[in-house]
């Protein structure tokens, strides 16, 4: 009796027009994203002198890796509603931490292991501060962006910081199978938290907790736990990112990455991950990040004044919004 | 224009993806009348109080007030052509006072100052008029569920509104606070306003109401122009489409050793020391007034808030202080009273929402989450609990109360070690029909020897439900009963703060 009445109930209720409706949203929603960077590649590579070519491509992924790697786990943060302003500090303190490691020790393994460490212990000031002392994730890296960016000035006297070992630089401009080292490094960033998101608890987890933290909690979810190892991470990544930016710059600048952290957000959220926490995919940040670095690719190819592409830019991460904001109402009336 | 109704609606048809909310619905409600809604969860009540309220757009049919044809864009147009809607989901502004909250946007000023005082005697004034007992200067957040509604009706009545709809107003009211909801009603039908009622309690219905319409899976199945000679089992037969002769269903249990055993447990919000003990197969209820302590105390013994002291024991094992997830390893679980907030993640699929817990026992290669697996718990429950949704993957969010209810249910039933199931208001704003299944759910998980503790405000749910009724008032259990010998009188007067202090604990 149950069953056949369930069915009924699915019969009636659940028309074919609206059912195939549904599905047919469903695949605009997935897939439009990436509809809209292939046609913008495309027209792209017609259009624009150059940008076509192997060369350009590879320079394009080279000039997003750094961009890639943090926009991984940027998306962790988001989608458990969070934010991590403090990236971008992260990439230039880990660069002159590792130059000045490296050339004190004579060893650029103890430099990048002594940098990972640090990056990885700013995320976890950054996740306990958060998690366990309640802080808006906003205001504390906020805080700690201007605390690391000052360390980095600091402990580098605010010059440039080279490094004497040759074998450091390989790790920026090494290539491998023709592709270069830390194109290579943001793949693998891709299909680890691509995994790590869709196909382990602690990436479900982060969604359910960016859905609703209490909820979350009472079903279960170590809550304080998840959200440090969030940060965590992102630390490690980043710092992860800044020693290859110092490789391939050759030396570790406590002004790299100015606004890094709002690149790599906006990535995200043009990707399509909610800041309302909850929603998010690895293909819609590959995507969100491709798109980033095509426009300025193309932009510089193209010879526009680099003040014009900021507001190139901003147009594009309000548009990103605007077509999310629409598919949601849809979805909602 | 003077024989139209005050509302129509006409041939009204609304589809959401891959959902046929409302198809070819119309009724008519008079001025001076109070006309029932009825129907069980998702049968399309609140999606039409949305279209009335401006807040959903339909795909076919019209809304006429006083024989002209409305089309509301938007929430404010209902307000201004007289439609006040107040939803289960209240809005209000929790940190401001129940004066700002009903003054909003147009606080008396002075000088360009907010006027305080005036706005304070107004205020003061108005309610005492509604003969509603509230202080204007209390911030909402401080006040109970039922006391925010009670701010809500009294803003809609301000505003003048000539249709007033009421979705499961007394859900979340006490006793007392039903009675003073039911006086108002009864006097803005007397000033010919025209209201909607939608409720599950059929006894309000049949007390209120003049006329009722019932739903059932978004069409409307019955029109009544009175409910004189109606009965209530005509009513439920009509709504569920069947007939359900006892919506109780209870069949005594053997019970087993103890299983749950609380002793002097306090936290924050459970100031007294708190003892109790359930048994393998036997399901308690707990009865009380809203604001007895009894969330509270099951909020501690979850671990969901903090324990201060206190021990707390599934089958002789100590249940670390204030650690859910020793609980749930433990297999004692707790459904909460507010699945919004504390419940369901909105924005997550019922699958997810479904496997989040139970998700650690099935791991591939101990690492990896076993997609097919939970596809298949997912679907074994949407069928056995009867979830209406159209694939497990549709959030959650847009399914009604009573299956998101079924769906976090479903998280704990999919615990393969459960052993204690604490559910807090199981059946608030739930239908007759899912109410009936998952009173079914319980007596089968205590069948299987799981302890139950249930928690609720509805007293012949919990007389027609329990093997035995704990009853607690002012945070302090003040009786038990077993099933033969709890009836109304006396669970009540338990649970009463009058009879507090002077009837002796009694055991039975």
């Amino acid at each position: 009796m149950t069953e056949s009445n369930a069915a009924a109930i699915a019969a009636t209720r659940e028309t074919p027009e609206a059912h195939r409706r549904a599905l047919l949203w469903q695949v605009v929603d997935d897939y439009s994203l990436i509809g809209i960077f292939v046609v913008l590649f495309a027209v792209l590579s017609m259009t624009v002198q150059y940008f076509f070519s192997w060369d350009n491509v590879v320079g394009l992924a080279l000039s997003v890796s750094q961009i890639g790697m943090v926009a991984c786990t940027m998306m962790f943060c988001l989608a458990s509603r969070d934010f991590d302003l403090s990236v971008g500090s992260t990439v230039a303190f880990a660069g002159v931490f590792c130059a000045i490691v490296s050339n004190a020790t004579g060893s650029v393994v103890i430099g990048i292991g002594a940098s990972l460490i640090a990056g990885a212990l700013v995320g976890f000031v950054n996740g306990a501060v958060i998690a366990k002392l309640k802080i808006n994730a906003l205001i504390t890296t906020l805080a700690t962006m201007e605390i690391v960016r000052g360390l980095a000035f600091i402990a580098s006297h605010g010059q440039a910081v080279g490094v004497t070992s040759e074998a450091f630089f390989t790790l920026g401009s090494a290539e491998f199978l023709s592709l270069p080292v830390p194109v290579w490094v943001t793949l693998a960033c891709f299909v680890v938290f691509g995994v790590l998101l869709n196909k382990t608890i602690y990436g479900r987890n982060t969604l359910a907790i960016g859905g609703n933290p209490d909820a979350a909690r009472l079903a279960g979810v170590a809550v304080d736990r998840v959200r440090i190892a969030i940060f965590l991470i992102q630390g490690l990544v980043a710092a992860l990112a800044g020693i290859i930016l110092a490789s391939r710059m050759t030396s570790g600048q406590p002004n790299a990455g100015e606004g890094f952290e709002l690149n790599v957000i906006s990535a995200c959220v043009l990707g399509g991950v909610s800041l309302m926490g909850g929603r998010a995919s690895i293909s819609g940040v590959l995507v969100g990040v491709l798109i980033m670095g095509t426009v300025q690719n193309a932009m510089s190819l193209m010879n526009i004044d680099a003040f014009y592409q900021y507001l190139v830019r901003g147009a594009i991460l309000l548009i990103a919004v605007l077509v999310d904001q629409l598919k949601n109402r849809r979805q909602s009336r | 224009m003077t024989d139209a109704p005050r509302l129509e609606f006409r041939h009204i048809g609304k589809t959401f993806p891959g959902v046929r909310a409302l198809s070819d619905v119309g009724f008519a409600v008079r001025a001076g009348s109070v006309h029932g809604l009825l129907g069980e969860n998702g049968a399309g009540k609140s999606t039409m109080m949305k279209i009335l309220g401006g807040e959903y757009i339909p795909d076919e049919g019209e809304v006429a007030i006083d024989g002209h044809v409305r089309h509301f864009r938007k929430a404010a147009d209902a307000i201004d052509a007289g439609v006040a809607v107040i939803h289960q989901e209240l809005q209000y502004v929790p940190e401001l006072s129940v004066m700002e909250n009903l003054l909003l946007g147009r606080l008396p000023t002075r000088f360009g100052l907010v006027d305080r005082r005036r706005a304070l005697a107004w205020t003061r004034e108005r309610l005492d008029a509604l003969g509603v007992d509230l202080d204007p200067r209390a911030k909402l957040k401080q006040l109970s569920i039922g006391q925010r509604q009670m701010v809500e009706i009294v803003k809609a009545i301000l505003r003048d509104a000539k249709i007033l709809a009421l979705d499961e107003p007394t859900s979340s009211l006490s006793h007392r606070e039903t009675d003073v909801l039911f006086r108002l009603v009864r006097d803005l039908r007397a000033q010919g306003k025209a209201m909607i009622y939608i409720s599950h309690r059929l006894d309000e219905i049949f007390e209120l109401c003049d006329a009722a319409t019932i739903f059932r899976d978004g069409r409307k199945v019955a029109d009544f122009d009175t409910l004189e000679g109606v009965t209530r089992d005509a009513l439920v037969q009509r709504m569920v489409g069947r007939e359900i002769s006892d919506i109780f269903g209870y069949q005594p249990r053997e019970h087993g050793d103890v299983r749950l055993s609380v002793k002097n447990v306090t936290g924050r919000a459970v100031p007294l020391p708190v003892s109790f003990e359930v048994r393998a197969g036997e399901i308690v209820g707990f009865f009380g007034l809203v604001g007895a302590g009894r969330s509270e105390v099951m909020r501690v013994v979850y671990g969901a808030d903090r324990r201060t002291a206190g021990d707390v024991r599934v089958d002789g094992q100590s249940i670390k202080r204030s650690h859910i997830r020793d609980a749930i390893r433990h297999g004692l679980v707790f459904c909460p009273e507010d699945r919004k907030e504390d419940g369901i993640i909105g924005v997550r699929s019922v699958s997810e929402n479904i496997n989040i817990s139970a998700r650690r026992n099935h791991l591939t290669a101990g690492l990896f989450v076993n997609d097919r697996n939970e596809a298949r718990t997912a679907d074994s429950y949407i069928e056995r609990l009867r979830i209406r949704t159209p694939h497990r993957r549709q959030e959650i969010r847009l399914l009604s109360g009573g299956n998101q209810q079924k769906a976090v249910l479903s998280r704990w039933l999919a615990e393969k070690d459960l052993r204690v199931l604490i559910v807090d208001e199981p059946t608030r704003g739930i239908d007759v029909g899912a109410k009936n299944e998952i009173y079914n759910v319980l007596y089968e998980l205590a069948a299987r020897g799981v302890a139950v503790v249930m928690i609720s405000s509805e007293l012949p749910e919990v007389l027609g439900v329990s093997d035995r009724v704990v009853t607690m008032c002012r945070g302090r259990i003040t009786a038990q009963f077993d099933r033969a010998s709890a009836n109304e009188q006396n669970v009540l007067a338990a649970a009463l703060p009058e009879s507090a202090g002077s009837t002796p604990i009694r055991n039975a």
